[in-house]
């Protein structure tokens, strides 16, 4: 029997991996799998409380179909937006995307 | 009588289409419009007038007070509400005849004395302008419609009196008549105001309930809307505008500071007299003194001014206190009791503004014949301009009060109500009405005898006006002759009921020898060809001369008084007070706003991921708050 802690202990590194990626990583794409990671170890915490705590329910694995669903919308606007943001700029550097200071 | 809002509407509607179209359309076609329609409500007026008075007394043996016409514009809840209307009764009838006949006139008049000016086409719009709001004033069912006219009349009188904009006095005037008018309406409109609120009605006629609430104010409120009226109506000490409006186009003079809008506040005073004579008659001889002492002053500086319009502008302001003098003399409603000076001041305000008019347009004749205001330049004139001359001499005889002209009888009605009131009161109106005589005959021959400025002739012969010009001179000349013949006592008198004038011949026969002997005074001193008594006199009494030339230094007074004590006393500590502190403190505040977000505009740097760090931080934050808490 795999206790829940296990499950909670990878989707707390997964989420941690995802802040530290969004935060450092100099690359836009790589930023947005970052994002995916945080998202995803969402996911799995969802399914195990579900699972764990609340045994004769589905809410929490709906929640989790749901927001993959979502994520992937988000993921195809993120994509498009990086598209357009190298057509204007030939470029996804984060460090040089500073067109929206004062 | 539903077809009287017409008498408003199309001077409204004239307005508008000349206004809008300007000069799109050509001065003579405007003028056309703007005469026709005139026309059109002169004989709308008269018709009225025809059938209000052929319609006949009630059973009470008074002409009943019709509103044919009437809206609730404003409701304030209550009884207290302003309504727009029409109201018929024998005064608003008779200032009805007498604003559309003189419009007309000077509507005619204007074709000849304002051909190739600049801006025929405005003239004639303001002219509407003027006409729609005067006739507005006098029809108004309850005190504040009549407010909103008079404000109005006030606007076309400033557009009127700047007509020539280009010329600075002509716009320093309009200035200072708008500034000093608009200074007495406070005075009206807080009386209004008062009125309203304790009465509960805007009505001319509250019923007595609502009255006997009042009671107390209602002096005070009556008293404040005398100013109001005095300002319209130039008396000391709020005359000062009249003299400087002349500056506008003379026929304006005639209509406008000469008949009509100047008598507003005699019409204001019989408009509201029964309620100044059931609850404020000590208020009512009050504005019998004050205008006791305009027509007096105003008669003496009239006698040495110069310039022909302001000696009329001068006898206008004396005639028009003649008329407040007549009714503030009212002691009760009964025109047999002393109520005699309610049915003579609006007897006098129907010829004076007849014979007034015509004597403005013919010293608008007599500046377009000489193209000078001055008497210097004038001078047997007589021989060039023979209809100016006996239209003029015929106005000069009616104001001196000569029988049968029409001054003769309304003038006589005055004296005998004053002599009514008080010998004393009834002897200083008599002096006046002799000084009338004398400077109206020195004006005359001044400008028709005397010695003539041959340079200036022969350099530019004067010549007869045009019979645009004319025809309204011969037409008011005619009005003038016979007006003094109409039973006015029939149609208007203090409570209503028929008054049978009886002239009172020994008053009339007292003022007509003082008139007799002011035009001889006048004839001995200015007929001759030199001046030697006028010029004797003038040096001998050099400071009274002065003065009276300066007008008792009224003027410089106000200058002092607005310039020396108000501007610099209390408006220019009042302006840097508002510069300094208060704008300060609001220049403080936007600079340290400015400041501030220029030291930390940097944190807004663009980059995504320095944001997210920020949010992770206060996240973090929160929950460590949170966690301890």
């Amino acid at each position: 029997m795999v206790h829940m802690e296990y499950y909670l202990i990878v989707s707390t590194i997964m989420m941690f991996a995802g802040i530290y990626g969004f935060l450092t990583r100099r690359n836009l794409l790589a930023m947005l799998i970052s994002v995916e990671l945080i998202l995803n170890s969402v996911d799995i915490n969802f399914a195990v409380f579900n699972r764990f705590l609340f045994p004769g329910q589905l809410e929490g694995f709906f929640f989790s179909l749901f927001a993959i669903g979502v994520s992937a919308a988000e993921t195809a606007v993120a994509i498009a937006i990086i598209i357009n943001i190298y057509r204007n700029m030939k470029n996804i550097q984060v460090r040089n995307l500073d067109k929206m200071k004062w | 009588m539903e077809y009287t809002i017409l008498i408003l509407l199309l001077p409204f509607l004239s307005f508008i289409l000349l206004g809008l179209l300007g000069t799109r359309l050509k001065p003579s076609v405007a003028g056309a419009a703007g005469t026709i329609v005139t026309g059109a409500v002169a004989i709308l007026c008269y018709w009225t007038a025809f059938s209000y008075f052929g319609a006949g007394r009630d059973a009470s043996g008074v002409f009943p007070t019709l509103i044919p016409w009437n809206t609730v514009w404003l409701p304030f809840g209550g009884s207290l509400h302003i309504d727009l209307g029409i109201l018929l009764d024998p005064i608003s009838v008779m200032m009805l005849i007498v604003i559309s006949t003189v419009s007309l006139m000077v509507h005619i008049y204007s074709f000849g004395y304002m051909k190739g000016e600049r801006g025929f086409q405005r003239y004639y719009a303001f002219l509407s302008l003027f006409t729609m709001s005067m006739l507005g004033l006098v029809l108004a069912t309850n005190i504040f419609q009549m407010y909103i006219f008079w404000e109005l009349v006030g606007v076309s009188s400033y557009l009127l009196i700047g007509f020539y904009y280009t010329k600075k006095e002509a716009v320093a005037a309009s200035k200072k008549a708008f500034i000093v008018t608009r200074f007495a309406d406070l005075g009206f409109l807080i009386g209004i105001l008062i009125y309203g609120f304790y009465t509960g009605t805007f009505s001319f006629t509250p019923d007595a309930p609502a009255l006997g609430a009042a009671k107390a104010l209602l002096p005070l409120a009556l008293g404040l809307m005398f100013i109001g009226g005095a300002g319209k109506s130039a008396m000391f000490p709020l005359h000062i505008w009249l003299p400087d409006a002349m500056e506008g186009p003379t026929p304006v003079s005639a209509l406008i500071h000469a008949a009509t809008m100047v008598v507003a506040g005699v019409y204001l005073v019989a408009r509201m007299f029964p309620l100044f004579i059931g609850y404020a008659p000590e208020v009512l001889h009050i504005t019998a003194y004050v205008g006791a002492f305009t027509a007096l002053y105003a008669a003496v500086v009239a006698c040495v001014q110069s310039d022909i319009k302001r000696v009329l502008a001068f006898s206008t302001i004396s005639q028009i206190g003649f008329m407040i003098v007549a009714l503030g003399v009212c002691t009760s409603a009964d025109p047999h009791e002393g109520g005699l000076g309610y049915m003579a001041s609006m007897f006098h305000l129907f010829t004076h503004a007849m014979f007034k008019a015509l004597l403005f347009l013919g010293a608008g004749c007599i500046i377009h014949a000489v193209h000078s205001n001055e008497m210097s330049a004038m001078g047997g004139l007589r021989k060039y301009m023979p209809v100016t001359h006996i239209t003029f001499l015929v106005a000069c005889l009616a104001i001196a009060g000569i029988w049968p002209l029409s001054g003769f009888f309304s003038k006589d009605e005055i004296l005998a109500a004053c002599f009514r009131f008080s010998p004393v009161m009834g002897g200083i109106m008599t002096f006046i009405a002799g000084l009338t005589a004398f400077y109206m005959f020195r004006l005359y021959y001044c400008i028709f005898w005397g010695n003539e400025n041959k340079e200036l002739h022969a350099e530019h012969r004067p010549h007869e006006a045009p019979y645009s010009m004319t025809i309204p001179l011969i037409f008011l000349a005619a009005v003038t002759l016979f007006a003094g013949w109409i039973p006015f006592g029939e149609f208007v008198s203090s409570n209503g009921q028929a008054y049978h004038i009886h002239i009172d011949w020994t008053v009339a026969g007292i003022s007509l020898c003082v008139a007799a002997a002011g035009i001889a005074l006048a004839t001995w001193m200015y007929l001759r060809e030199d001046r030697t008594v006028a010029d004797g006199l003038a040096v001998r009494f050099s400071g009274l001369h002065k003065a009276a030339y300066h007008r008792f230094y009224i003027d410089e007074i106000y200058q002092f008084i607005t310039h020396r004590i108000i501007f610099a006393c209390i408006s220019t500590p009042v302006a840097w007070f508002d510069r300094h502190v208060v704008d300060g403190f609001m220049n403080l505040l936007a600079l340290v706003t400015n400041k501030v977000s220029w030291l930390i505009k940097g944190i807004q740097s663009g980059n995504v991921q320095r944001y997210s760090i920020w949010v992770l931080g206060g996240a973090l934050g929160i929950a460590i708050v949170l966690l301890l808490i």
